[in-house]
Protein backbone atom coordinates (compact mmCIF):
# COMPACT_ATOMS: atom_id res chain seq x y z
CA UNK A 1 0.00 0.00 0.00
CA UNK A 2 3.00 2.09 0.15
CA UNK A 3 4.66 1.93 -3.12
CA UNK A 4 5.29 4.66 -5.55
CA UNK A 5 2.89 3.57 -8.30
CA UNK A 6 0.21 3.26 -5.24
CA UNK A 7 1.19 7.23 -4.55
CA UNK A 8 1.05 8.52 -8.09
CA UNK A 9 -1.95 7.12 -8.73
CA UNK A 10 -3.51 8.56 -5.24
CA UNK A 11 -2.08 11.77 -6.78
CA UNK A 12 -3.19 12.24 -10.22
CA UNK A 13 -6.56 10.80 -9.09
CA UNK A 14 -6.79 13.50 -6.49
CA UNK A 15 -5.50 15.99 -8.87
CA UNK A 16 -8.35 15.32 -11.91
CA UNK A 17 -10.90 15.25 -9.15
CA UNK A 18 -10.19 18.66 -8.12
CA UNK A 19 -10.24 20.03 -11.74
CA UNK A 20 -13.27 18.92 -12.60
CA UNK A 21 -14.87 20.26 -9.37
CA UNK A 22 -13.51 23.25 -10.28
CA UNK A 23 -14.92 23.19 -13.59
CA UNK A 24 -18.19 22.33 -12.16
CA UNK A 25 -18.02 25.14 -10.04
CA UNK A 26 -16.90 27.52 -12.67
CA UNK A 27 -19.96 26.66 -14.75
CA UNK A 28 -22.17 26.81 -12.33
CA UNK A 29 -21.05 30.03 -11.06
CA UNK A 30 -22.56 30.76 -14.23
CA UNK A 31 -26.01 30.47 -12.99
CA UNK A 32 -25.35 33.32 -10.57
CA UNK A 33 -25.10 35.85 -13.19
CA UNK A 34 -28.25 37.94 -14.17
CA UNK A 35 -27.49 39.67 -17.40
CA UNK A 36 -29.59 42.27 -18.36
CA UNK A 37 -28.56 43.84 -21.93
CA UNK A 38 -29.83 47.10 -20.98
CA UNK A 39 -27.36 50.19 -19.33
CA UNK A 40 -29.33 50.56 -16.01
CA UNK A 41 -28.94 54.61 -15.82
CA UNK A 42 -26.47 55.74 -13.27
CA UNK A 43 -27.92 58.12 -10.63
CA UNK A 44 -25.76 60.94 -10.30
CA UNK A 45 -25.53 62.16 -6.56
CA UNK A 46 -23.17 65.06 -8.37
CA UNK A 47 -24.55 67.83 -10.14
CA UNK A 48 -21.54 68.60 -11.50
CA UNK A 49 -21.66 68.93 -15.35
CA UNK A 50 -18.85 66.28 -16.61
CA UNK A 51 -21.03 63.31 -14.82
CA UNK A 52 -24.60 64.74 -16.27
CA UNK A 53 -22.94 65.22 -19.71
CA UNK A 54 -21.84 61.48 -18.74
CA UNK A 55 -24.68 60.17 -17.66
CA UNK A 56 -26.96 61.70 -20.71
CA UNK A 57 -24.59 60.12 -23.65
CA UNK A 58 -24.89 56.79 -21.75
CA UNK A 59 -28.49 56.95 -21.58
CA UNK A 60 -29.12 58.25 -24.89
CA UNK A 61 -26.29 56.35 -26.61
CA UNK A 62 -26.19 52.89 -25.48
CA UNK A 63 -29.43 52.31 -23.41
CA UNK A 64 -31.08 49.63 -25.14
CA UNK A 65 -30.23 46.74 -28.04
CA UNK A 66 -31.32 49.14 -31.17
CA UNK A 67 -31.39 48.32 -34.65
CA UNK A 68 -32.45 50.82 -37.46
CA UNK A 69 -32.46 50.07 -41.23
CA UNK A 70 -31.24 52.59 -43.16
CA UNK A 71 -31.31 51.81 -46.39
CA UNK A 72 -32.72 49.06 -48.71
CA UNK A 73 -30.07 48.57 -51.13
CA UNK A 74 -32.03 46.51 -53.25
CA UNK A 75 -34.72 44.03 -53.61
CA UNK A 76 -35.35 41.97 -56.51
CA UNK A 77 -36.64 38.54 -57.81
CA UNK A 78 -34.02 35.77 -58.48
CA UNK A 79 -34.16 34.03 -61.74
CA UNK A 80 -35.66 31.01 -59.96
CA UNK A 81 -38.05 33.08 -58.69
CA UNK A 82 -37.12 33.61 -54.54
CA UNK A 83 -37.08 36.93 -53.33
CA UNK A 84 -33.99 38.81 -52.08
CA UNK A 85 -33.12 41.86 -50.55
CA UNK A 86 -29.97 43.66 -49.38
CA UNK A 87 -30.19 46.46 -46.69
CA UNK A 88 -27.94 49.02 -44.63
CA UNK A 89 -28.55 48.52 -40.82
CA UNK A 90 -26.98 50.48 -37.88
CA UNK A 91 -27.03 48.16 -34.75
CA UNK A 92 -26.42 49.18 -31.31
CA UNK A 93 -26.30 47.68 -28.40
CA UNK A 94 -24.25 47.19 -24.54
CA UNK A 95 -24.35 43.31 -24.09
CA UNK A 96 -21.20 44.17 -21.17
CA UNK A 97 -23.61 42.18 -18.48
CA UNK A 98 -23.51 38.93 -20.36
CA UNK A 99 -20.21 38.50 -18.98
CA UNK A 100 -18.38 36.44 -16.28
CA UNK A 101 -15.26 35.62 -15.29
CA UNK A 102 -15.93 32.25 -16.86
CA UNK A 103 -17.27 33.67 -20.32
CA UNK A 104 -14.74 32.87 -23.22
CA UNK A 105 -17.25 35.00 -25.98
CA UNK A 106 -20.39 35.75 -26.52
CA UNK A 107 -21.35 34.99 -29.98
CA UNK A 108 -24.28 37.62 -30.89
CA UNK A 109 -25.91 37.73 -34.30
CA UNK A 110 -29.36 39.58 -35.35
CA UNK A 111 -31.84 37.36 -37.68
CA UNK A 112 -35.21 38.49 -39.39
CA UNK A 113 -37.87 36.19 -38.44
CA UNK A 114 -41.39 36.54 -40.83
CA UNK A 115 -44.35 34.05 -41.55
CA UNK A 116 -45.53 33.13 -45.08
CA UNK A 117 -48.70 31.35 -45.98
CA UNK A 118 -47.21 28.18 -46.20
CA UNK A 119 -44.00 28.61 -44.07
CA UNK A 120 -44.89 29.91 -40.65
CA UNK A 121 -41.77 30.33 -39.37
CA UNK A 122 -38.67 31.42 -41.48
CA UNK A 123 -35.37 32.81 -39.28
CA UNK A 124 -32.63 34.15 -41.36
CA UNK A 125 -29.38 35.50 -39.79
CA UNK A 126 -28.49 38.64 -41.42
CA UNK A 127 -25.61 39.59 -39.40
CA UNK A 128 -23.19 38.16 -36.61
CA UNK A 129 -20.11 39.15 -34.66
CA UNK A 130 -18.20 37.65 -31.98
CA UNK A 131 -17.75 39.54 -29.21
CA UNK A 132 -14.24 38.35 -27.30
CA UNK A 133 -14.32 40.63 -23.89
CA UNK A 134 -16.47 42.77 -22.11
CA UNK A 135 -14.91 45.67 -23.78
CA UNK A 136 -15.13 45.09 -26.85
CA UNK A 137 -19.37 44.29 -25.47
CA UNK A 138 -21.00 47.40 -26.03
CA UNK A 139 -20.68 48.34 -29.82
CA UNK A 140 -22.36 50.29 -32.37
CA UNK A 141 -22.13 49.66 -36.26
CA UNK A 142 -23.24 50.51 -39.90
CA UNK A 143 -23.52 47.20 -41.98
CA UNK A 144 -25.09 45.56 -44.97
CA UNK A 145 -26.37 42.31 -44.42
CA UNK A 146 -23.47 39.95 -43.86
CA UNK A 147 -25.47 36.34 -45.06
CA UNK A 148 -28.20 36.81 -48.02
CA UNK A 149 -31.95 37.81 -47.10
CA UNK A 150 -33.43 35.39 -49.48
CA UNK A 151 -36.93 33.89 -49.29
CA UNK A 152 -38.05 30.57 -50.02
CA UNK A 153 -40.57 31.69 -52.10
CA UNK A 154 -41.75 35.08 -53.51
CA UNK A 155 -43.68 36.44 -49.86
CA UNK A 156 -41.19 39.23 -49.17
CA UNK A 157 -42.99 42.47 -50.68
CA UNK A 158 -44.74 44.26 -48.35
CA UNK A 159 -43.56 42.11 -45.51
CA UNK A 160 -43.22 43.07 -42.12
CA UNK A 161 -40.96 41.07 -40.09
CA UNK A 162 -39.17 41.13 -36.90
CA UNK A 163 -35.80 41.71 -36.21
CA UNK A 164 -34.42 39.71 -33.32
CA UNK A 165 -30.56 39.84 -31.70
CA UNK A 166 -29.86 36.93 -30.11
CA UNK A 167 -26.39 36.48 -28.26
CA UNK A 168 -25.20 32.88 -27.08
CA UNK A 169 -22.35 32.63 -24.33
CA UNK A 170 -19.87 30.54 -24.43
CA UNK A 171 -17.69 30.33 -21.07
CA UNK A 172 -14.29 28.70 -20.81
CA UNK A 173 -16.07 25.47 -19.44
CA UNK A 174 -18.91 24.02 -19.14
CA UNK A 175 -22.85 25.19 -19.97
CA UNK A 176 -23.70 27.21 -22.91
CA UNK A 177 -26.20 30.12 -22.46
CA UNK A 178 -28.47 31.75 -24.63
CA UNK A 179 -30.87 34.08 -25.36
CA UNK A 180 -32.67 37.01 -27.49
CA UNK A 181 -34.52 40.27 -27.78
CA UNK A 182 -37.24 40.31 -30.26
CA UNK A 183 -37.64 44.17 -32.03
CA UNK A 184 -41.42 44.41 -33.86
CA UNK A 185 -42.07 46.33 -36.45
CA UNK A 186 -39.66 46.40 -39.71
CA UNK A 187 -41.69 46.23 -43.07
CA UNK A 188 -39.95 45.57 -46.39
CA UNK A 189 -41.03 48.07 -49.39
CA UNK A 190 -44.12 46.87 -51.20
CA UNK A 191 -42.66 47.11 -54.80
CA UNK A 192 -38.70 45.72 -56.24
CA UNK A 193 -36.38 47.94 -56.88
CA UNK B 1 14.83 -53.90 -13.15
CA UNK B 2 16.26 -51.31 -11.40
CA UNK B 3 16.59 -48.59 -14.70
CA UNK B 4 12.79 -49.20 -14.91
CA UNK B 5 12.37 -48.04 -10.96
CA UNK B 6 14.23 -45.00 -11.36
CA UNK B 7 12.32 -44.10 -14.48
CA UNK B 8 8.64 -44.68 -12.78
CA UNK B 9 10.08 -42.75 -9.81
CA UNK B 10 11.51 -39.42 -11.99
CA UNK B 11 7.87 -39.75 -13.77
CA UNK B 12 5.95 -39.60 -11.10
CA UNK B 13 8.15 -36.82 -9.76
CA UNK B 14 7.24 -34.81 -12.45
CA UNK B 15 3.67 -35.22 -12.55
CA UNK B 16 3.39 -34.91 -9.19
CA UNK B 17 5.16 -31.58 -9.19
CA UNK B 18 3.08 -30.44 -12.23
CA UNK B 19 -0.20 -31.34 -10.04
CA UNK B 20 1.28 -29.00 -7.31
CA UNK B 21 2.20 -26.61 -9.87
CA UNK B 22 -1.77 -26.32 -10.81
CA UNK B 23 -2.72 -26.44 -7.37
CA UNK B 24 -1.03 -23.35 -6.81
CA UNK B 25 -2.56 -21.48 -9.32
CA UNK B 26 -5.46 -20.21 -6.62
CA UNK B 27 -8.06 -20.23 -8.82
CA UNK B 28 -10.25 -18.05 -6.85
CA UNK B 29 -8.11 -15.26 -7.43
CA UNK B 30 -7.86 -15.83 -11.83
CA UNK B 31 -11.05 -15.84 -11.57
CA UNK B 32 -11.97 -12.42 -9.53
CA UNK B 33 -9.46 -10.90 -11.99
CA UNK B 34 -11.53 -11.58 -15.05
CA UNK B 35 -14.67 -10.96 -13.22
CA UNK B 36 -12.77 -7.15 -12.56
CA UNK B 37 -12.10 -6.95 -16.46
CA UNK B 38 -15.50 -8.14 -17.16
CA UNK B 39 -17.02 -5.54 -14.79
CA UNK B 40 -14.61 -2.66 -16.21
CA UNK B 41 -15.71 -3.06 -19.53
CA UNK B 42 -19.74 -3.60 -19.02
CA UNK B 43 -19.48 -0.25 -16.81
CA UNK B 44 -17.68 1.70 -19.49
CA UNK B 45 -20.66 0.23 -21.83
CA UNK B 46 -23.65 1.00 -19.89
CA UNK B 47 -22.21 4.59 -19.09
CA UNK B 48 -22.46 4.88 -22.57
CA UNK B 49 -25.51 3.57 -23.15
CA UNK B 50 -27.10 5.53 -20.17
CA UNK B 51 -25.97 8.43 -21.67
CA UNK B 52 -27.42 7.98 -25.25
CA UNK B 53 -31.05 7.92 -23.41
CA UNK B 54 -30.71 10.24 -21.33
CA UNK B 55 -29.04 12.57 -23.60
CA UNK B 56 -31.48 11.67 -26.52
CA UNK B 57 -29.12 11.22 -29.16
CA UNK B 58 -26.84 8.96 -30.38
CA UNK B 59 -23.69 10.12 -30.16
CA UNK B 60 -24.13 12.16 -26.64
CA UNK B 61 -20.01 13.35 -26.31
CA UNK B 62 -17.86 14.32 -29.42
CA UNK B 63 -14.97 15.28 -30.14
CA UNK B 64 -13.86 18.71 -32.09
CA UNK B 65 -11.24 17.82 -34.79
CA UNK B 66 -11.31 21.02 -36.55
CA UNK B 67 -11.08 24.55 -36.30
CA UNK B 68 -14.15 25.40 -38.43
CA UNK B 69 -16.35 27.15 -35.19
CA UNK B 70 -13.29 29.17 -33.39
CA UNK B 71 -12.12 30.82 -31.30
CA UNK B 72 -15.64 29.13 -29.50
CA UNK B 73 -14.29 25.78 -30.23
CA UNK B 74 -10.98 24.79 -30.76
CA UNK B 75 -9.48 21.45 -31.70
CA UNK B 76 -9.09 19.27 -28.84
CA UNK B 77 -12.45 19.97 -27.34
CA UNK B 78 -15.16 17.93 -26.11
CA UNK B 79 -18.82 18.81 -26.64
CA UNK B 80 -21.93 17.49 -24.88
CA UNK B 81 -24.93 17.25 -27.05
CA UNK B 82 -28.44 16.88 -26.46
CA UNK B 83 -31.22 16.35 -28.46
CA UNK B 84 -35.60 16.39 -27.98
CA UNK B 85 -38.44 17.45 -29.94
CA UNK B 86 -37.95 21.00 -29.35
CA UNK B 87 -37.57 22.73 -32.67
CA UNK B 88 -34.34 23.51 -34.56
CA UNK B 89 -34.15 27.55 -34.60
CA UNK B 90 -31.55 29.99 -35.83
CA UNK B 91 -28.12 30.14 -33.66
CA UNK B 92 -27.93 26.86 -32.00
CA UNK B 93 -25.08 24.71 -32.68
CA UNK B 94 -26.15 21.71 -33.77
CA UNK B 95 -24.21 18.09 -34.88
CA UNK B 96 -25.28 17.03 -38.24
CA UNK B 97 -24.79 13.95 -40.51
CA UNK B 98 -24.10 14.50 -44.13
CA UNK B 99 -25.17 11.63 -46.59
CA UNK B 100 -21.44 10.06 -47.64
CA UNK B 101 -19.75 11.73 -44.81
CA UNK B 102 -18.47 8.80 -41.77
CA UNK B 103 -17.93 12.06 -39.24
CA UNK B 104 -20.60 14.09 -38.12
CA UNK B 105 -20.04 17.81 -38.27
CA UNK B 106 -20.70 20.50 -35.30
CA UNK B 107 -21.66 23.78 -36.91
CA UNK B 108 -24.23 26.76 -35.74
CA UNK B 109 -27.69 27.55 -37.80
CA UNK B 110 -28.00 30.46 -39.70
CA UNK B 111 -31.27 29.60 -41.09
CA UNK B 112 -34.36 28.58 -40.52
CA UNK B 113 -37.42 27.85 -42.77
CA UNK B 114 -40.23 25.55 -41.26
CA UNK B 115 -43.29 24.52 -43.08
CA UNK B 116 -46.84 24.24 -41.98
CA UNK B 117 -48.29 21.04 -43.63
CA UNK B 118 -45.31 18.69 -42.36
CA UNK B 119 -43.88 20.34 -39.85
CA UNK B 120 -40.64 19.58 -41.45
CA UNK B 121 -37.99 22.25 -41.16
CA UNK B 122 -35.29 23.39 -44.31
CA UNK B 123 -31.64 24.60 -41.90
CA UNK B 124 -28.57 26.15 -43.32
CA UNK B 125 -25.62 25.56 -41.51
CA UNK B 126 -22.18 27.39 -41.49
CA UNK B 127 -19.10 26.97 -39.12
CA UNK B 128 -18.31 30.61 -37.07
CA UNK B 129 -14.92 30.59 -38.80
CA UNK B 130 -15.75 29.71 -41.66
CA UNK B 131 -16.22 32.32 -44.78
CA UNK B 132 -18.69 30.79 -46.20
CA UNK B 133 -22.18 28.60 -45.90
CA UNK B 134 -22.29 24.81 -45.69
CA UNK B 135 -24.05 24.47 -48.81
CA UNK B 136 -20.51 23.08 -50.18
CA UNK B 137 -20.28 20.51 -47.51
CA UNK B 138 -23.64 18.89 -47.99
CA UNK B 139 -24.49 16.05 -50.23
CA UNK B 140 -24.05 16.97 -53.97
CA UNK B 141 -27.10 18.87 -55.18
CA UNK B 142 -28.25 19.15 -51.58
CA UNK B 143 -29.21 23.14 -50.27
CA UNK B 144 -30.63 22.30 -46.73
CA UNK B 145 -30.46 19.96 -44.06
CA UNK B 146 -33.41 18.36 -42.81
CA UNK B 147 -34.64 17.11 -39.04
CA UNK B 148 -33.45 13.52 -39.80
CA UNK B 149 -29.54 14.56 -40.35
CA UNK B 150 -29.65 16.17 -37.27
CA UNK B 151 -28.12 14.35 -33.88
CA UNK B 152 -28.09 16.36 -31.69
CA UNK B 153 -27.14 20.12 -29.99
CA UNK B 154 -24.30 21.31 -28.32
CA UNK B 155 -25.07 22.39 -24.65
CA UNK B 156 -21.78 22.47 -23.12
CA UNK B 157 -18.34 21.22 -23.56
CA UNK B 158 -15.11 20.89 -21.93
CA UNK B 159 -11.64 22.40 -22.87
CA UNK B 160 -8.73 19.71 -24.39
CA UNK B 161 -9.89 17.06 -23.23
CA UNK B 162 -10.67 15.36 -26.17
CA UNK B 163 -6.47 15.63 -27.18
CA UNK B 164 -6.62 11.94 -25.84
CA UNK B 165 -9.17 10.80 -28.44
CA UNK B 166 -7.19 12.55 -31.25
CA UNK B 167 -4.13 11.20 -30.14
CA UNK B 168 -4.50 7.74 -30.01
CA UNK B 169 -6.92 8.36 -33.82
CA UNK B 170 -3.82 9.87 -35.24
CA UNK B 171 -1.64 7.08 -33.50
CA UNK B 172 -2.80 3.96 -33.13
CA UNK B 173 0.35 2.19 -32.20
CA UNK B 174 -0.26 4.36 -28.84
CA UNK B 175 -3.40 3.51 -28.74
CA UNK B 176 -2.63 -0.52 -28.35
CA UNK B 177 0.05 0.35 -26.29
CA UNK B 178 -1.83 2.35 -24.21
CA UNK B 179 -4.76 -0.51 -24.06
CA UNK B 180 -2.36 -2.86 -23.34
CA UNK B 181 -0.35 -1.27 -20.62
CA UNK B 182 -4.05 -0.95 -18.59
CA UNK B 183 -5.01 -4.66 -19.19
CA UNK B 184 -1.79 -6.10 -17.87
CA UNK B 185 -2.13 -3.34 -15.00
CA UNK B 186 -5.85 -4.79 -14.32
CA UNK B 187 -4.47 -8.62 -14.52
CA UNK B 188 -1.63 -8.06 -12.13
CA UNK B 189 -2.87 -6.10 -9.38
CA UNK B 190 -2.79 -7.96 -6.26
CA UNK B 191 -5.29 -5.65 -4.64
Amino acid sequence: MHSYGYRVNALLTFAITILAVMSAMASLSDNLNSPTPFVHAQVSLSLSLRSVIHSFLNLTSFNRVSVQVTNINWFQKQPNGDDEVSMTMNISANLQSLFTWNTKQVFVFLAAEYETPKKPLNQISLWDGIIPSKDHAKFWIHTSNKYRFIDQGSNLRGKEFNLTMHWHVMPKTGKMFADKIVMPGYKLPEEYR
Amino acid sequence: MGDRKEAIAITMGWIGESVDSIKSLQIRQVLTQAVSLGMIVTSALIIWKALMCITGSESPVVVVLSGSMEPGFKRGDILFLHMSKDPIRAGEIVVFNVDGREIPIVHRVIKVHEREDTGEVDVLTKGDNNYGDDRLLYAHGQLWLQRHHIMGRAVGFLPYVGWVTIIMTEKPIIKYILIGALGLLVITSKD
